[in-house]
């Protein structure tokens, strides 16, 4: 049986605005994905919890409110407490350049912000996921 | 290893190797299998209810707050869910949202909520779902909450596998033709109105009862409902101790009404719940149910098996020359099918 990918979508923190979330929940479904989409103000324990739960491959984080530098490192740190440093982390939304660096510093796999092509998120989760498998 | 499962830990209640366990059982691995070979014994404590309905009747939240009062109501009992929402049929993709009405849910170490896509099956349920409900049996959830697809008419695979089905109708639903119809209504052990503010509520609740006034639907015991389903051998029937007397035999389907986003008639909706397990009990039928189940679940893996077997057997060249002349027209389905098990193995 086809092995598939498994991929959390949450939205961390107060704002809002999920539509870039939902969009990327679509695109991933699309690609042939199994999407857990959460919700909004999601709580970095409980996105490490529905991570657990869902024991999924990948999680993406949607955050337009400027908070990503306090709430990235606060998931991390469930996650590690979790066990579950195997699991890649992305970030899309509202990200400044200057603060990529220290994201990937904090263990995050990728940045995306506005304007990426959905195929590419797709293509390039799809390639990690792969590659993580043949280690 | 990632792929190991340590059963020992599942056993013990590790969240993180129970996942992988359920992960293992989902992508049907030999792991999984052998997993659930070794805890099989310990299966068959849990109380497994069903919940169904059309989509947007409200399902998840009606979950939600059930498990809600449960957990509230007997903090030591340990309740599982499994939602199930469809793949898509083109890209085999899926986007499980059931969590979203279940945040309230979330930081209870004594709850255990897992998605699942149905990955081609049409019964409602994935093919795995009853196996994984086996997991979390064994590892010890009291309660298994099965939310079903956005069921229509005929997805009515949750009677096979639930102890207590739950029905789920938004008001609106249509008229008496409909309550009448063979199906989704006639698997209900208990009717849920959700939604019940709305304007059209007590239509939908007085159509329902008196679809329930007509014959009760539930008076045939899971035995007979076996006999409904061509199974690949004879199925044995198991007889209960329990002296069957008429008064203690049927099982009044109740016609509840609950605001779940408020949390409206949920206290009655979960007594109900209970009641029902103590009524199967009582009536020897609970153990009737879980004989069905295994048996419907060993007919599976038959069929299963043996196309497995088929598909290692038969040359791919040789099937698709036939199926060609099908195309063709020069054989009927049927003409191609007498040719497949006949003809020329590998």
């Amino acid at each position: 049986m086809e092995r598939k990918i498994r991929v959390l979508i949450a939205k961390p923190g107060l704002d809002g605005h999920d539509r870039g979330a939902k969009l990327i929940a679509r695109a991933l479904r699309d690609a042939g994905m199994e999407v857990i989409y959460t919700g909004l103000r999601q709580t970095p324990q409980m996105i490490a919890e529905a991570a657990l739960q869902e024991d999924v491959d990948v999680i993406g984080l949607s955050i337009l409110s400027g908070a990503h530098m306090g709430l990235v490192p606060r998931i991390m740190e469930e996650l590690r407490k979790n066990k579950m440093e195997d699991v890649s982390v992305f970030v899309g939304g509202i990200i400044p350049e200057e603060d990529v660096p220290a994201l990937l510093e904090m263990g995050v796999t990728a940045v995306y912000g506005p304007g990426t092509a959905t195929q590419f998120i797709s293509d390039e989760i799809r390639r990690i996921v792969l590659a993580s498998e043949e280690e | 290893m990632k792929n190991q499962i340590d059963v020992n830990a599942v056993l013990a209640g590790d969240r993180r190797a129970l996942a992988r366990f359920l992960t293992a059982i989902e992508n049907e691995t030999a792991s999984g299998r052998q997993t659930l070979d070794a805890v099989f014994k310990r299966t068959g404590q849990a109380h497994i209810i069903g919940v169904t309905g059309s989509p947007g009747a409200g399902k998840s939240s009606l979950v939600n707050q059930l498990v809600k009062y449960f957990r509230q109501a007997d903090p030591s009992k340990k309740i599982a869910i499994i939602a199930v929402d469809p793949s898509s049929p083109f890209t085999g993709g899926a986007l499980l949202g059931d969590r979203v009405r279940m945040r309230d849910l979330s930081g209870d170490e004594g709850i255990f909520i897992r998605s699942m896509a149905t990955r081609g099956a049409l019964g409602g349920l994935a093919r795995t779902t009853s196996a994984m409900a086996e997991a979390l049996d064994a590892a010890g959830f009291e309660m298994i909450f099965i939310e079903t697809v956005g069921a229509g008419q005929s997805e009515v695979d949750i009677v096979r596998l639930a102890h207590t089905t739950i029905v789920v109708e938004a008001p609106g639903m249509g008229d008496d033709i409909q309550a009448s119809k063979a199906g989704i209504l006639e698997i209900a052990d208990i009717l849920v109105v959700n939604k019940a503010d709305q304007p059209m509520a007590e239509n939908a609740v007085r159509t329902l009862k008196a679809m329930l006034e007509l014959g009760h639907p539930i008076v045939q015991s899971a035995a007979e409902r076996l006999h409904h389903r061509a199974l690949a051998f004879e199925a044995v029937e198991v007889t209960s101790d329990i002296h069957q007397n008429s008064e203690a035999e049927s099982w009044q389907v109740p016609v509840l009404t609950t605001i779940s986003t408020e949390g409206v008639g949920i206290q009655e909706t979960a007594e109900k719940i209970l009641e029902h397990g103590v009524a199967l009990k009582q009536r020897g039928e609970w153990k009737k149910r879980e004989a069905a189940r295994l048996q419907e679940a060993l007919h599976d893996l038959l069929i299963q098996t043996f196309l497995e077997k088929w598909q290692r057997e038969s040359s791919s060249d040789f099937v698709q020359a036939v199926i060609r002349d099908m195309l063709n027209r020069v054989h009927s389905p049927h003409q191609a099918l007498q040719i497949l098990i006949k003809g020329q193995n590998k």
